[in-house]
């Protein structure tokens, strides 16, 4: 039998928490009680989080005999001996347990650029990234390219800023490169802090390398010889990858003194966050790089003429970094052309919640929502509808069905009350609370907000407290028209990006929800049954059939009843925490 | 104690590190910042323990108080919310019996901590157990993991 074998398990976060390593260890076992020898890898040790992006259908294995791939999902340790009898000794797939189609789907209206490598090359190998044309681009900026004609590329390129802003990365590198200065910095914001995304860390975990030679050929255009990367502290798989990357690069000669063998120097350092939204903002980040309270500072200048210890600085986030080596190489017009003719390329999307195929995606900008949340993403779970979108994380807005047919880019997606942001997609259905929604994100802006000016220091706390008020069940009439005052003057007033964007959740979900807000105040009801003050629990008598499952299940003891009579639930004792609901098999434990 | 911070003086004497590298190491070390230690650096580097504390507090990676032997972490970000999270840390505070607006139980075996994203929303509701990733948690098996934990205790 003269076979050629591979098999990849993920055992990435989602595959190490679905038995990840588990899978992986039955393979080996099989391997070597058959004497066989076989490739085998594991495929996301690569990229914790994104695998191929599809944790949903966690844990996926593939199999490659002679080249011809074969991808199984949700496999566990028990399920190993038969695809290893039947796949691997008798050459039978186990047809049953295949990807069907919608592995298929969610990968059909994808168009990879950022992520090509994640998941299918070794991040702690400079060599599998060198194997797949790494580091090409660097060299070619480097030997043939001036700093104009590396700005002018990326500038035609069309690529604007991924962290959310969308400033065109090619006018902010003409800046750099303009000004003079004997110190000029580069830095890759990996401060990703929005919940509900996670593009950034899989690209720094997937493919630090591609980041990495992204920095160099910006250092190249803007005459740079010293890079931070800024990584989150609750990234800490990030910050090993790319530390590795950076000593590789080191030994290869691609960072240091005398890079490419040429007489330019890029000397490039980790710099750790220590878990503080607002550094995500560009000024606060650089106050932290020295050491300091991450605050933002006003803008009077441009970073690119101020900036990290009051020196240049050109600023990009991790995924505008990791699209520069594809465009030096393939060139600009290509890059232009996948996307609409307002921004080029690709974007990178975390598409999570209530949605079937949860995951990591990568589109072409100009795709629509509708694309995004029923093609890729498989539609809603559970046979709920689709209530809204939320883009942007906290400086983001809520997007109702209306908008669905949205074409994904930076100005639609604003025009319609939301921002593209850093890239997090949360589906939220029937069952989701837009009030309820609105006060968390107002919770998470109001604990991370660094409180140096009032409006957002203040405002977000009064908006809070409303938002507390109104879900509690405590809103009076006015509470609308005071959350879009305070809104619209946190907005115009604050110092920085978080304070500006704060009030979006609030707004947008006053704008298409707004009779959310009024059951609650008025009706004094949540029409999701999410807010707990405003809903009760309570047992329909005719379908309870008195098994006592809900009795055993409650923490409070709340539940009365004899076996086999109906149950009751008592208000004053329960503390709404639905475990009976969920207990209840018959669903006859109802909320309203 | 005093050898430690002798060591991390030093590293920091090296290499040149800010405030915020010296915090990390006393972190790292202790498993929280211990008052001592921001007065033995005020005095040996001259900067005022206030720059120290103001850091520290502004940061959520520092805590200044002693943490529990099992750390339990919730994600609260979006994804996780709307799966559910909100109603797996409301049970931990009252299964492990920690006081509203303190995260750690007062025998100091258990410290729940909410944090922002842990960036694994694909499989929310996310929990991690002194470092084990559970994703798709539910309260029963929430629970269950708890039990366990405190039965090895």
């Amino acid at each position: 039998m003269n076979k050629d074998i591979a098999i990849k398990v993920c055992a990435g976060t989602g595959g190490v928490a679905s038995g990840g390593e588990e899978v992986l260890s039955a393979f080996r076992n099989s391997i070597s009680s058959a004497g066989l020898e076989a490739t085998i890898y594991e495929k996301c040790s690569a990229h914790r989080v994104g695998c191929r992006g599809f944790c949903a259908k966690d844990v996926l294995v593939d199999v490659i005999i002679n080249g011809e791939k074969t991808t199984y999902k949700h496999i566990k340790p028990d399920m190993v001996a038969r695809i290893f009898d039947e796949h691997i000794m008798k050459g039978n797939p186990v047809t049953e347990w295949i990807v069907g189609e919608a592995y298929f789907n969610f990968h059909n209206k994808q168009t990879k650029v950022v992520l090509s490598h994640c998941g299918e090359i070794d991040p702690e190998d400079i060599n599998a990234y060198i194997a797949v044309g790494g580091y090409k681009a660097a060299k070619k900026a480097f030997a043939s390219m001036s700093p104009e004609e590396i700005v002018d590329v990326v500038k035609s390129s069309n690529l604007r800023g991924r962290g959310g802003a969308g400033f065109p990365t090619g006018i902010k590198w003409e800046l750099g490169l303009r000004i003079e200065s004997d110190i000029k910095y580069v830095i890759c914001n990996g401060d990703e802090g929005d919940p509900g995304a996670f593009m950034d860390r899989s690209v720094m975990e997937g493919d630090p390398h591609a980041v990495i030679e992204g920095m160099i050929i910006c250092a190249k255009a803007t005459g740079s010889h010293h890079g931070y990367i800024y990584v989150r502290a609750e990234y800490p798989l990030a910050v090993k990858r790319l530390q590795m990357a950076i000593d590789q690069c080191k030994q290869s000669g691609f960072l240091g003194n005398n890079i490419f063998g040429t007489d330019f120097g890029f000397d490039l350092k980790i710099f750790q966050g220590a878990g503080a939204f607002v550094c995500g903002e560009a000024t606060a980040l650089m106050r932290s790089i020295e050491g300091k309270r991450g605050m933002p500072t006003p803008k009077l200048w441009r970073s690119a003429e101020k900036g990290l210890w009051d020196k240049p600085t050109v600023l990009n986030n991790v995924e505008t970094f990791a699209n520069i080596p594809r465009i030096i190489m393939n060139g600009a017009n290509w890059y232009r052309n996948l996307g609409t003719d307002r921004s080029g390329g690709t974007k990178v999307f975390s598409l999570s919640g209530k949605v079937k195929n949860t995951g990591l995606i990568e589109v072409p900008l100009g795709v629509t929502l509708r694309d995004i949340i029923f093609d890729i993403g498989g539609g809603i779970e559970g046979e709920k509808s689709f209530k809204a979108l939320q883009t942007g994380g906290p400086s983001g807005g809520c997007i109702p069905a209306e908008f669905l047919d949205t074409e994904v880019d930076y100005e639609s997606l604003a025009q319609v009350g939301s921002i593209m942001g850093s890239g997090g997609m949360v589906v939220l259905d029937e069952t989701s609370c837009m009030v309820n929604t609105a006060k968390f994100f107002l919770e998470f802006t109001q604990a991370e907000s660094c409180g140096k000016c009032t409006p957002c220091r203040i405002g977000t706390k009064r908006m809070l407290e409303i938002l507390e008020r109104i879900t509690s069940g405590n809103g009076k009439e006015g509470d609308i028209e005071l959350l879009e005052e305070l809104g619209h003057h946190i907005r115009a007033t604050s110092l920085c990006g978080l304070g500006m964007t704060a009030p979006n959740p609030v707004l947008s979900t006053l704008r298409y929800f707004r009779n959310e807000y009024e059951s609650h105040i008025r009706d004094k009801k949540c029409p999701a049954a999410v807010c707990k003050d405003l809903i009760t629990y309570s047992v329909l008598e005719e379908i309870c059939n008195g098994c006592g499952a809900c009795k055993r299940a409650c923490p409070a003891d709340a539940v009365r009843g004899k076996r086999k009579s109906p149950h009751r639930i008592d208000p004053e004792i329960c503390i709404k925490c639905g475990t009976c609901f969920d207990a209840c098999k018959f669903k006859a434990i109802i909320k309203i | 104690m005093e050898k430690i911070l002798e060591k991390i003086l030093n590293d920091y004497q090296i290499n040149k590190v800010n405030i915020i590298s010296i915090l990390q190491d006393i972190e790292n070390n202790f498993g929280y910042i211990p008052e001592e230690a921001v007065f033995w650096f005020s005095k040996k580097l001259d900067i005022p323990a206030s720059r120290f504390f103001g850091t520290a507090t502004f940061y959520s990676q520092f805590h200044l108080k002693p943490r529990g032997k099992n750390i339990i972490t919730v994600c609260r970000g979006t994804a996780c919310h709307v799966k559910g999270s909100e109603r797996l840390i409301d049970r931990l505070f009252m299964e492990l019996d920690i006081p509203p607006d303190e995260e750690t139980s007062p025998d100091l075996k258990f410290t729940v901590e909410k944090v922002n994203c842990i960036g694994a929303c694909g499989i929310a509701p996310v929990t991690i157990l002194n470092k084990e990733v559970h994703g798709k948690m539910t309260l029963d098996k929430l629970i269950k993991e708890v039990k366990k934990i405190k039965s090895n205790e």
